[in-house]
């Protein structure tokens, strides 16, 4: 061939290379999208993205932690056998296929769930993840006595024996593989439509077999994300690097991320933790900005700002087991006279949350608008009743009984118990404020034995599920006198509600239509029972330095942290 | 009366205090001290303003202090605002309590976080502050009074299991002690046989306060009682066959007593700067009650928006913790003239 011709050849098959290329443009979106992508990534990959928070979230493993500090840095760094969508919006409900080729195949009227395991997937330290690495990581679920192992898991087979035994917990019967087939089943006691989502949560992220079987503490744990924790000093600063063995295979479960490093400084309070992102020093800030730095950001920096609705809900749970709280009445009386208004305003004003009675949070599955407690009872709260509330509280007979509202010593939580104690003193209560150093405050009310009467609580979402609000928080199985451990913190069991949930629960693996409906119904019931006050609906506040771009909330985890570039 | 002010006067009588009693010279050469007698009434200002919390509240503020005010409403300039003002800037984040009016009628110092009026709090504040320095500085000097006396006159075993017990208690920092006495007793009620401790009640800051100061009075008076042991008069009555009870009640006790009275308003500034450091750190004063401690922990959130919440407390503790430490100076050199010309020397 000539030279001439050779390069008339050339210019041919470039041009139909070309023509190629811009007609699969037009006609693929993936390809468009992913071809975006690539650019994007092409000129705002790198850098280190700088976090900031007052305090360590404490221990880095990752089937220990139960923080939403750590969950969010999690995304990037760990991957179960399924996966919320690493997506903003309600798409970051929707679970799947991760470590898992694809969703399980589900089998034996909903109770055994197999798995084929993703070929080429790598931990950080160089290992593919074999069949072994998942069936020792859901084993691991309970030797490091995971705080969800007894909630989530219990319902694997052989759960039982390993919640006694957790050293020597093989879940027999319960976790089986072929490594040949590459494939692991999952045997449970019962259908449980909800356990997807407990297979997405970090508490079964897949880790290596040979992974200490106890709390690693500090000691980094491989894992198969984007990212790796290099170095971990609680005093000063956790650093993420990028895995040099990860390769994206699948956008959504787990995407590539822009910075090279992100790293989380400790030690600022949130006062200075303003200061610094104002300043550009930190790309962001985990505590919540103090309520006099509100208004400044708001004003001055408002592109920095962003708000998103949560799926949680502020209230006030009280004890329906002992005085004066076991009776109805008084704790009608405390719905009716709370200014839900009021309680909005302490937590930042009424940009920062919604007023509520209900448990449901909007937007969430079941919940339909509710409130029976407020001057013009209907679908909102419009004001409070303080009459009706003093008369209620003369009717059920405990006026002048001596109530102590407990709470959090953190500013926010503290002024709430002290506008609920006003209040309370105004209905014909004698009460008192008992802050509690929020190191010990969960564990704390959730024992009987300490006879909290009534107490400032938040509850944000497991996953969305309306049973992980009103069953976990308001179940007959969830309450569990003189324990630690006892989520149900208002010791609320009505036998008939409870059969409703359950039914709820069921109804749940054929018919989620239905199971919604009557989940609404469960919320309306658990309202009126009033085993707590709701206050309100809170918004999520990020604030994030200039340089920070392509900011994404996940209504699940929150902001995804690697979905953000700095440069 | 003792030995330390009428016979230790090495200077010439001055014309003018013939006849007098010491405590009359003691009061003329007080009254003499400008300084003093400023900062005497610089204290009784601030003592009298607290006693009329009540008054302030209900007849000229027209506030609850203890109740939060969250959602009410005040006069400014003829109209009507919000105590509690929602941001109406950019993205509307934020409430800010009102600041200073400098209308005594209408929150004259601003709001607090609860919109509750921080100038009827700051007096009311005052009178816990107050009465738990002024309570825990007695509880101070009497158990170290009587400890030191004992300690000091009969030496021996007694000093010695006295005397370390003092150095136990000393040898923890203050505010350690305090705090972690006060972590332990103040969220819990307790029942000392008949009678109840309600958590919250101002009797436990003073016990707490009181207690961890007593090495200061307790060794200075061991000190100065084990000095008079040797001294002539003592000697004397020892060899007159005074009783033990005698000695301590008749010569002993005298001769320490000017040493409490000078430590006395020492003693109960320490215990005012104690209790505002232990309630700014909640564990002293509990709310709704209010403390200049508490206060000042209100308006910490507060700093950026509303610096009068905390620094107006602050002033107050300051104020009152200088009268009372120049007080107890110009009280020190009106009992012990000496003692100021060894100073200037």
């Amino acid at each position: 061939m000539r030279r001439g011709t050779k390069a008339l050849v050339v210019i041919f098959v470039v041009s139909l290379a070309a023509v190629a290329a811009a007609y699969a443009g037009t006609t693929s979106p993936k390809g468009s999208a992913s071809a975006e992508r690539a650019a994007v990534m092409e000129a705002h990959r790198g850098g280190t993205m700088k976090l900031i928070a007052k305090t360590a979230g404490g221990t880095l493993d990752p089937q220990v932690n139960y923080t939403l500090q750590y969950w969010n840095l999690y995304m990037g760094t760990y991957d179960g056998l399924l996966a919320f969508t690493k997506a903003g919006g309600n798409a970051s409900f929707i679970v799947v296929p991760d470590i898992a080729e694809k969703m399980p195949t589900i089998s034996n009227g909903g109770k055994t769930w197999t798995f084929k395991i993703r070929k080429g997937v790598k931990f950080s330290n160089g290992k593919e993840v074999t069949t072994q690495d998942v069936v020792a990581s859901l084993q691991r679920i309970f030797k490091v006595k995971s705080p969800t192992s007894g909630g989530f898991y219990a319902g694997i087979i052989g759960a039982d024996a390993c919640l006694k035994k957790a050293a020597t917990c093989t879940l027999k019967g319960g976790v089986s593989s072929n490594p040949s087939a590459r494939t692991v089943t999952i045997n449970l006691k019962a259908p449980d439509p909800e356990f997807k989502y407990k297979l997405a949560v970090p508490h079964a992220s897949i880790v290596p077999a040979d992974s200490p079987a106890k709390d690693a503490g500090t000691k980094p744990v491989p894992g198969t994300g984007a990212y790796y924790f290099s170095s971990y000093n609680p005093n000063k600063q956790l650093v993420m690097k990028r895995n040099p063995y990860f390769k994206e295979w699948s956008h959504a479960a787990q995407p590539d991320g822009y910075p090279d490093q992100i790293t989380m400084t400790f030690g600022l309070t949130a006062e200075a933790q303003v200061t610094a992102v104002e300043n550009g020093q930190y790309d962001w800030m985990f505590d919540f900005p103090p309520s006099d730095r509100l208004s400044e950001i708001g004003t001055k920096y408002t592109d920095q700002v962003k708000l998103n609705l949560l799926t949680a809900f502020w209230y006030l749970p009280m004890n329906t087991n002992i005085p004066p709280f076991n009776n109805l009445k008084a704790r009608q009386a405390v719905n009716y006279a709370i200014d839900r208004n009021a309680a909005i305003k302490i937590f930042g004003g009424p940009k920062l949350a919604t007023p509520s009675c209900q448990v449901l949070p909007p937007g969430f599955p079941g919940h339909k608008d509710y409130c029976p407690y407020t001057k013009r009872p209907g679908a909102k709260w419009s004001a409070p009743d303080l009459a009706k509330a003093k008369k209620l509280v003369q009717e059920s007979g405990t006026a002048g009984q001596a109530v102590s509202v407990y709470s959090a010593d953190d500013e926010v939580q503290k002024d709430m118990a002290v506008y609920v104690q006003s209040v309370l003193n105004q209905i014909g209560y004698k009460a008192k404020v008992k802050p509690i150093s929020g190191n010990i405050f969960f564990t704390y009310v959730q024992n009987t034995k300490h006879k909290v009467q009534i107490n400032v609580q938040q509850w944000y979402q497991d996953y969305p599920a309306a049973s992980d609000f009103l069953y976990i928080l308001f179940g007959c199985e969830t309450f569990h006198p003189g324990s630690d451990s006892s989520i149900n913190i208002a010791g609320f069991c009505d036998k008939k509600i409870n059969d409703q949930m359950k039914k709820a629960l069921k109804l749940g693996n054929t018919n989620p239509k239905a199971a919604d409906a009557l989940w609404t119904k469960v919320d309306r019931m658990v309202t009126d029972a009033s085993p707590m006050a709701t206050l309100f609906t809170p918004r999520h506040l990020d604030f994030v330095s200039k340089r920070v771009g392509n900011f994404t909330f996940s209504k699940q985890y929150y902001w995804i942290i690697d979905q953000s570039w700095v440069q | 009366m003792g030995e330390a002010l009428a016979g230790g006067l090495s200077a010439p009588p001055e014309p003018e205090t013939a006849g007098a009693s010491p405590w009359a010279l003691a009061w003329r050469r007080f009254r003499r001290n400008k300084v003093g007698v400023a900062m005497l009434i610089v204290l009784v200002l601030i003592v009298l303003s607290s006693l009329v919390a009540p008054l302030y509240a209900n007849h000229v503020a027209h506030t609850e202090p203890f109740r939060s005010n969250i959602d009410g409403t005040t006069i400014v300039n003829g109209k009507v605002v919000p105590v509690m003002q929602d941001s109406s800037t950019g993205l509307g984040l934020g409430v800010t309590p009102i600041g200073p009016t400098w209308d005594p009628h209408h929150y004259l110092l601003g709001a607090d976080n609860q919109g509750r009026d921080v100038a009827a709090r700051l007096l009311y504040g005052g009178r816990n502050s107050l009465l738990i320095g002024l309570a825990a500085a007695i509880l101070t000097c009497t158990l170290g009074t009587i400890i030191g006396l004992a300690a000091g006159f009969f030496g021996g075993t007694v000093d010695g299991v006295l005397s370390r017990l003092l150095d136990v208690v000393w040898a923890f920092p203050v505010f350690l002690l305090a705090i972690c006495l006060s972590t332990v007793l103040a969220t819990s009620s307790y029942s000392i046989g008949p009678v109840r401790i309600e958590s919250g009640s101002l009797v436990l800051p003073i016990v707490i306060i009181g207690i961890v100061y007593v090495p200061y009075v307790g060794r200075s008076v061991r000190g100065e009682v084990l000095s008079l042991r040797e001294r002539e008069f003592v000697e004397a009555a020892i060899g007159m066959g005074s009783s033990s009870w005698r000695l301590l009640r008749s010569d002993i006790f005298p001769n320490v007593v000017t040493t409490v009275i000078v430590l006395f308003p020492i003693m109960i500034a320490l215990a005012i700067v104690t209790e505002a450091a232990l309630s700014f750190l909640s564990i002293g004063v509990q709310p709704p009650d209010a403390s200049w401690g508490t206060i000042i922990l209100d308006g910490q959130s507060l700093l950026y928006t509303r610096p009068t919440v905390a620094l107006a407390p602050g002033i107050a503790i300051v104020l009152t913790v200088l009268a009372l430490n120049v007080l107890g100076d110009a009280v020190r050199d009106a009992l012990d003239p000496r003692a100021k010309h060894k100073a200037a020397r």
